[in-house]
């Protein structure tokens, strides 16, 4: 049945016509194994580069002068610091849900863009781990976040989401970081086998850990990849649950939410697809990808993203509802401080960045046009930020008391590790894409119709 | 008397065919062979014979040791390590142990996941003698392999070669060891 429906419906689509699976090896292998290096890489490679030095710069003043550089003061000490934080984890869900949750739903368009979407996973979550550790103020003691036997005979108060988080985080860092290198062996064995140049094939060899194909390992692989991606899909949908619980059991009046924690895992993978096309869609041009990640692709990441953005518009409308239907004059005025105080225009840009403008994909005509695919994604990735900006800095502004509100200012520093951190992100994503095979050969190989073995009529 | 091999290759270039030879040579009774393929075939496994693996058991005695670590080394420093009372509950207070024991959980299955495929596959394995065949670069990129190995009991170089040459490959070649 599955089989006529295939006949009958080739995926053209999610490859373009012609390709075979030397062409499809050679040219994705080709990104890497050249010796010339595009302009374009060159100059996004500098940039990041340079706010990474930023990066650099900004921490080495955090720790010289401490936490105060920052504009974190009583009662707003979470700033920039966690926002960045739920931003970028938020980021990288979107690689995990493509790699995982894709594969077990039979998503075949998900093989050519898994690999990167999966990097841009753990850079993120690496991007976002820095933010925790500074905010710690001296992060040279964060082992003291870890169940460790030490010498002071405390430890780690486990009733705390904020120590959930710290096991959330890593365990899905670990993971992230498992599934893509298993994903990797059999291209890193490609690599090895294509490199001609002796260290390149020294290192992809002991990279791939001498994979050779076999039947035998391929059986035992693709029992791996199903199991890695049915342990990942709860583990993803956990993380951001875990990430609002920082939130959510908190009192604060605009935090103390049961909704939190699907509103979250839907912005999170809002803002994750936004950054899979923002990324995606650069990229695919330069190298000439555009057979392998086709417009189908970018078509289907737009309606995720318009699907995933409708749920935030319903959280959006949600909250203001309850705050009203609460009756509870804390919440009613949290939201009203949103909508009208002095972090109003962050509120209502938000509410552009990431409902109003965003309708524009129910259109076909701008779900297939790559560049306004691309400023869309560049609007939800500014409202996405706006909104855990809004969520936390708002609402530890002004909480129950007038006497202990406090406006938080983001000082020069505070942009500074921001912009810091997406260099960082972008030096990470420029190095891979140079050094590793950014899109899976071999999951692509099978999206081609000769790799379907045909049934021969038995007597 | 010549040097011992590994075993005879032979190279085809479509799954197709590849799954047609294995199929054959099994019906033909050699049993040590392997086939090589620059993706997973599905059909090779039940031309090879392959039985279910072992590592989905792997995976889930990894979890269940996760999730009683996670939740007992929890439950050994609120309870008995470091108790805190915290507004008079319980020192036993199992919902909010839920976070962290699913985490390990997690992790420990994921961790078992990866290292039960290296073991069960045998890598790292930085030698194999299937590298010796002259094309086998080929395997990783757009050929397809079908290799009967010399400790199979019918193997035999002249007979067996024979026996692949009729299965309409590009080429059979000898493996060294």
């Amino acid at each position: 049945m599955a089989d006529d429906t295939q006949l009958a419906d080739p995926p053209r689509d999610v490859i373009a016509p012609g390709y075979t699976f030397g062409s499809i090896t050679d040219q994705i292998a080709a990104v890497v194994l050249t010796k010339r290096t595009p302009v374009f890489w060159m100059a996004c490679f500098s940039v990041g580069f340079g706010l990474l030095l930023l990066f650099l710069w900004a921490v080495a003043m955090l720790l010289a002068k401490g936490v105060g550089i920052w504009g974190i003061r009583t009662p707003v000490m979470w700033g920039f610091a966690i926002t960045n934080f739920v931003w970028w984890i938020g980021i990288g869900h979107a690689g995990t849900l493509i790699s995982a949750i894709l594969l077990l739903l039979n998503q075949r368009w998900r093989n050519s863009i898994n690999r990167f979407a999966e990097a841009m996973t753990l850079f993120a979550v690496a991007c976002a781990g820095m933010f925790p550790l500074l905010h710690l103020g001296r992060p040279w003691l964060f082992y003291w976040l870890f169940p460790l036997p030490n010498s002071m005979g405390v430890m780690p108060n486990f009733r705390s989401p904020l120590v959930w988080d710290v096991f959330a985080v890593s365990t899905y860092a670990t993971v992230s970081l498992l599934f893509w290198y298993v994903g990797l062996m059999p291209d890193l064995a490609t690599l090895r086998d294509r490199a001609g140049n002796r260290i390149a094939r020294l290192v992809y060899g002991v990279m791939a850990l001498g994979w050779r194909g076999s039947a035998r390992h391929w059986s035992v692989y693709e029992t791996a990849s199903l199991l890695l991606a049915g342990l990942a899909t709860p583990l993803v949908l956990s993380v951001h649950t875990v990430v609002s619980f920082d939130f959510t059991i908190a009192i604060v009046p605009g935090w103390h939410s049961t909704f939190f924690p699907p509103y979250f895992v839907a912005g999170a993978i809002y803002s994750g697809f936004a950054m899979v096309l923002a990324l995606a869609i650069p990229v695919r041009s330069v190298y000439g990808l555009q057979g392998l990640i086709t417009g189908k692709h970018l078509e289907n990441a737009a309606k995720v993203m318009l699907a995933t953005g409708l749920i935030v518009a319903y959280a959006y409308i949600l909250e203001t509802f309850t705050a009203w239907y609460s009756g509870d004059v804390f919440e009613q005025a949290a939201i009203w401080h949103r909508m009208t105080g002095p972090y109003a225009f962050s509120y209502w840009a938000l509410i552009t960045c990431n409902i109003l403008l965003p309708q524009a994909l129910w259109f076909k005509r701008v779900r297939t046009s790559p560049v306004a695919l691309f400023i869309s994604s560049i609007f939800v990735l500014v409202g996405m930020w706006l909104e855990r900006y809004v969520i936390i800095v708002s609402s530890l502004a002004q909480d129950f008391m007038n006497s202990s509100w406090g406006i938080f200012h983001a000082t020069r520093w505070d942009w500074a590790t921001y912009l810091g951190t997406i260099g960082m992100f972008l030096f990470l994503f420029f190095l891979f894409i140079r050094l590793l095979p950014m899109i899976s050969i071999f999951e692509v190989r099978t999206l081609l119709p000769q790799a379907k073995v045909e049934k021969e009529s038995r007597p | 008397m010549t040097t011992p091999i590994y075993g005879l290759m032979a190279e085809f270039d479509s799954p197709t065919a590849l799954v047609r030879a294995a199929r054959a040579a099994r019906e033909k009774g050699y049993r040590k062979l392997d086939a090589y393929s620059p993706f997973p075939i599905e059909d090779l496994s039940g031309a090879l014979d392959l039985h279910k693996n072992k590592l989905p058991l792997i995976v889930l005695a990894g979890g269940i040791a996760g999730l009683i670590a996670g939740y007992l080394l929890q439950y050994f420093v609120t309870v008995w390590y470091y108790p805190i009372n915290i507004a008079g509950r319980p020192l036993h207070s199992w919902p909010s142990y839920v976070v962290i024991a699913f985490e390990t959980t997690i992790l420990f299955a994921a961790l078992s996941a990866v290292l039960g495929l290296l073991a069960l596959c045998g890598l790292p394995m930085p030698y194999h003698p299937v590298f010796n065949a002259p094309r086998f670069a080929l395997a990783s990129r757009n050929r397809f392999f079908l290799c009967i190995e010399s400790r199979d009991p019918l193997f035999d170089r002249a007979q067996t070669g024979e026996f692949l040459l009729t299965l309409d490959p590009k080429e059979v070649s000898e493996v060294a060891h």
